[in-house]
């Protein structure tokens, strides 16, 4: 082979000669090229066993539940009192307290959160947009335990100051901190799915006579409503799982009410009360933990499959 | 690895006379029979036959969507990371199926090497890049390396603009310079043969012709399959000529008689620039 | 005869514009509500708690009392349960990701382990900690330890750096992956020497905002049970701990009872504040240093 000649002008053999030497003794480099792939896969099954995990601790436990509790009644009961001899539980109070606190949230994130979008996505300069967008990642990067504190110290007491009804704890003021919390969110994932509407589109509009309003309002945001939709649906499944804000501002009352003055549990509040209790393992109490929790989680998600299967069902084909 | 030359054998030799290309006393390298290839249904390589020989420079043109980097890419076997390749037919380098089960592809590739259309270099260093090949395959020896890096990017043509700055990052040269550097990544392991798929077409004139040069150097030592869509260059640097369209061998000849005297229409219009 | 009647458009169009621009004043009224948020929290926590933040309160362990009492049992905390957390989501987000993008072949596998990360990501941290209860603290009878905790919290952040080093290895161009198996590399040799030192910068900003959110997570670890008492320092991953958010939590909590507290939750604030800061800042330093230059 021609290499050979080349050989000879040196004092060392070949490359090709010292890697074909190599590859003799490089058992252990294939033995492993052959290992790194299952390796991998094991690794990458973690998260499937981390989901299944889920799935087996709540269901277990929530089925031991359900042997102790009657299922019809838990989901209609209206009064829940888990501690003491004559323990009921009826999950109503929490479900209404976390809907009351998410459609507040949302009352708050929605309109804000869209509008900020469509600022930032169609009026925003460059240079705007590149002040704002941090500011809102800024936002979102903000742990929810500071919102907590923010809520109870802060909005309480100032929403007590015009509003003379509201309780020390309630619900309202940890729905509107929770609300401000997701218009991260909703407008960031609104804000993709605009800027993902091709300019010709608008460009179109425009050269009709449109205004940039009607543009945004007739063009834009149709085109992109699953996208925006989407976004929404995504903040709700964040709104009903948040649980650091409800649990500080809206204390532990377990009263079945829509008076958004009152003290309210969340189904998240109420695992947080009722675990950080050291409940018993064995008993129906630490049983209604899982109970609370596998409804909690079923919310959730339902929730993201909806989302899902929104900007996937609907996608924009440009 | 299993040595892929051994002896000379005269009797393989004489498939190449199936070409109507004159015979010699030169080995084949890679030899090409009855090879298809589909992506999806889509037929893009229809029976192709092509004996290419050692030390030479075998230039493929034709126009865009022929199939003639598809080929180039079939012979190192790297149009298998494209999921939806189907082949049939073989490809023999040094008298051995490459698609043969037992055939590493890895070995394959360690003896073939490829510079690609866009220069392509690693985002490290020029020695680093340079130094890639030998390492992934073993050699550590930093003496070794720094005399293959050295001698590998003089055989390249780059070692007088590059030696004050070789743990500068390869990004940081001009794209001729760029792409010269992956040629001399690829002499690094001491191919037995150079794939080249266009080396020069995101390149500026000057840079061309520096690699041009480099071609005709580098054919004392290898065997140079390049893929060109300019027919200049083929007539310039090549020994033969195949002409691809619509995935067929139309004609494979000394590149000086496809230029002067090609035997098929087709040829003779894609030449005169009739089409493509 | 013409069907625009021009008068009339243009009679409309003063009012079509005046609707133009007050839109555009309430949707950027609308985007500056967040930064007015903001200012207004931040400046609440400085007005309540910059003044409590000295060396003392650094470095003092948890007291009753609010004059004595420092954060240095969380700002340990914290650090341990990061030496949990970055190792063990940084092995198996990023080997998650480079299975997806490097290994795995389109299809059923794939894009089942592709959903359920997506449907991880939107799992409310509270039932995360409910498995760590569950499994690590009661199941593996770990108790509620750093590791319990780490492991917890490991797993709760794990889709964030999935889906960043995801894209990170996305981003490696086709050709330098070609330049590497064109010289007769082997995939693994490929992945190691070329895609990971490529993409190591996205990897490195993802798993840095993922330790953040972790940092800042309180749900999970107050699920699994750490108490609000005084507990000593802890000193390996086998210890009982707290963390900043969750002392946060609790001076919160008791802020009705001892007026004082709310200014000790309010300086933890500060410093859990500042902490992140200095990790994202250093994630947005990563990703501007290391802009691709291919």
């Amino acid at each position: 082979m021609q290499k050979s000649t080349r050989q000879d002008q040196h004092s060392r053999p070949a490359v090709s000669d010292l890697i074909a030497q190599k590859k003799k003794n490089r058992t252990v480099g294939s033995t492993l090229e052959k290992l790194v792939p299952g390796i991998l896969f094991g690794i990458a099954a973690v998260s499937i066993i981390t989901t299944v995990g889920i799935l087996l601790t709540l269901i277990t436990e929530t089925v031991l539940f359900f042997q102790e509790v009657n299922f019809f009644s838990f989901f209609t009961g209206t009064e829940l009192k888990p501690l003491g001899q004559n323990a009921v539980f009826g999950v109503l109070p929490l479900l209404t307290g976390t809907l009351i606190s998410t459609a507040i949230a949302m009352l708050v994130a929605i309109p804000i959160g869209l509008m900020t979008a469509i600022y930032l996505s169609e009026y925003a300069s460059e240079k705007a947009r590149r002040i704002l967008k941090p500011i809102l990642e800024i936002l979102a990067g903000i742990p929810t335990i500071v919102y907590g504190f923010f809520a109870f110290t802060f909005v309480t007491p100032l929403l007590r100051s015009f509003i003379p009804g509201l309780e020390p704890t309630n619900i309202l003021s940890p729905g509107l901190v929770m609300g401000i919390m997701i218009i991260p969110m909703v407008a960031s994932l609104s804000e993709d799915a605009m800027s993902a509407v091709p300019n010709s589109m608008r460009e179109g509009a425009l050269a009709l006579g449109s205004t940039k309003l009607e543009v945004t309002w007739k063009v834009v945001v149709p085109a992109a409503i699953s996208g925006i939709i989407a976004s929404f649906v995504l903040g709700i499944s964040r709104a009903i799982g948040e649980t650091m804000i409800v649990t500080i501002a809206s204390g532990s009352s377990k009263n079945f009410t829509f008076d958004i003055t009152q003290s309210m549990q969340t189904m998240t509040a109420y695992i947080v009360e009722v675990s950080g209790g050291e409940a018993a393992a064995g008993t129906t109490l630490y049983h209604s933990l899982y109970a609370v929790a596998m409804t909690l989680f079923v919310f959730t998600l339902v929730m993201n499959f909806i989302a899902q299967y929104i900007s996937r069902r609907f996608r924009e084909e440009y | 690895m299993t040595v892929l030359t051994g002896k000379a054998n005269a009797k393989t030799n004489n498939l190449s006379a199936s070409t109507g290309s004159e015979t010699e006393n030169k080995k084949i390298v890679y030899n090409t029979k009855d090879l298809n290839l589909w992506y999806g249904e889509d037929h893009a390589l229809k029976n192709i036959n092509l004996p290419i020989h050692e030390n030479e420079v075998t230039a493929i043109i034709g126009p865009s969507g022929c199939g003639k980097s598809t080929y180039i890419k079939t012979l190192n076997r790297m149009v298998e990371m494209i999921p939806i390749v189907r082949i049939s037919g073989e490809i023999l380098y040094r008298e051995r199926n490459i698609f043969d089960k037992n055939f590493q592809v890895e070995d394959l590739r360690t003896r073939v090497g490829m510079v690609f259309q866009k220069p392509n270099p690693f985002p490290k260093s020029i020695y680093e890049n340079v130094a890639y090949g030998p390492k992934i395959h073993g050699i550590r020896d930093k003496k070794i390396l720094d005399e293959i890096v050295e001698k590998s990017l003089k055989g390249a043509a780059i070692w007088n603009e590059v030696k004050d700055r070789l743990n500068e990052n390869a990004y940081g040269l001009s794209g001729g310079q760029q792409q010269r550097l992956c040629i001399a990544r690829a002499l690094a392991i001491e191919p037995d043969v150079i794939l080249m798929d266009e080396p020069t077409s995101a390149l500026d004139p000057i840079s061309t012709l520096k690699v041009e040069e480099l071609v005709q150097e580098l054919k004392k030592d290898f065997s140079i399959i390049i893929v060109t869509h300019n027919m200049q260059q083929a007539a310039r640097i090549s020994d033969k000529t195949a002409f691809f369209l619509s995935g067929e061998v139309i004609e494979f000849a000394e590149t000086d008689k496809i230029f002067s005297t090609p035997s098929d229409k087709r040829t003779e219009d894609y030449i005169t620039g009739r089409f493509g | 005869m013409k069907h625009v009647n021009v008068e009339q458009v243009q009679k409309k169009m003063g009012s079509r514009l005046f609707a133009n621009t007050f839109a555009k004043t309430l949707f950027l009224l609308a985007t500056l509500f967040g930064l007015v948020v903001l200012v207004v929290l931040i400046y609440r926590v400085i007005q309540d708690g910059a003044a409590w933040i000295n060396f003392d309160f650094l470095t003092n362990k948890l007291s009753t009392d609010p004059e004595r009492a420092g954060i240095m049992g969380a700002i340990l905390g914290t650090l341990w349960l990061m030496a949990v957390v970055a190792p063990v989501t940084m092995v198996l987000g990023v080997g998650t990701a480079i299975y997806l993008e490097e290994y795995a072949k389109k299809g059923r596998i794939q894009s089942i382990i592709q959903t359920n990360i997506s449907n991880l990501a939107g799992v409310p941290s509270v039932v995360f900690g409910l498995l760590g209860l569950t499994v690590f603290a009661r199941g593996m009878e770990l108790g509620n330890v750093v590791l319990a905790g780490g492991l917890t919290m490991a797993l709760l952040v794990l889709p964030v750096v999935v889906v960043s080093s995801q894209e990170a290895i996305r981003a490696v161009p086709q050709f330098l992956r070609e330049a590497s198996f064109g010289m007769g590399a082997t995939k693994w040799q490929t992945v190691k020497n070329v895609v990971l030192p490529a993409s190591l910068p996205g990897i490195l900003t993802g798993t840095i905002l993922a330790l953040s959110r972790a940092i800042g997570e309180t749900a999970p670890l107050v699920v699994l049970g750490i108490p609000a008492l005084l507990i000593p320092l802890p000193d390996s991953i086998f210890d009982k701990f707290t963390i900043l958010p969750v002392q946060i939590y609790y001076w919160t909590l008791d802020s009705a009872l001892v007026a004082e507290y709310t200014n000790l939750a309010a300086a933890t604030i500060l410093i859990l504040l500042i902490v992140l800061f200095v990790m994202n800042s250093v994630a947005i330093l990563i990703r501007n240093k290391f802009q691709k230059r291919y």
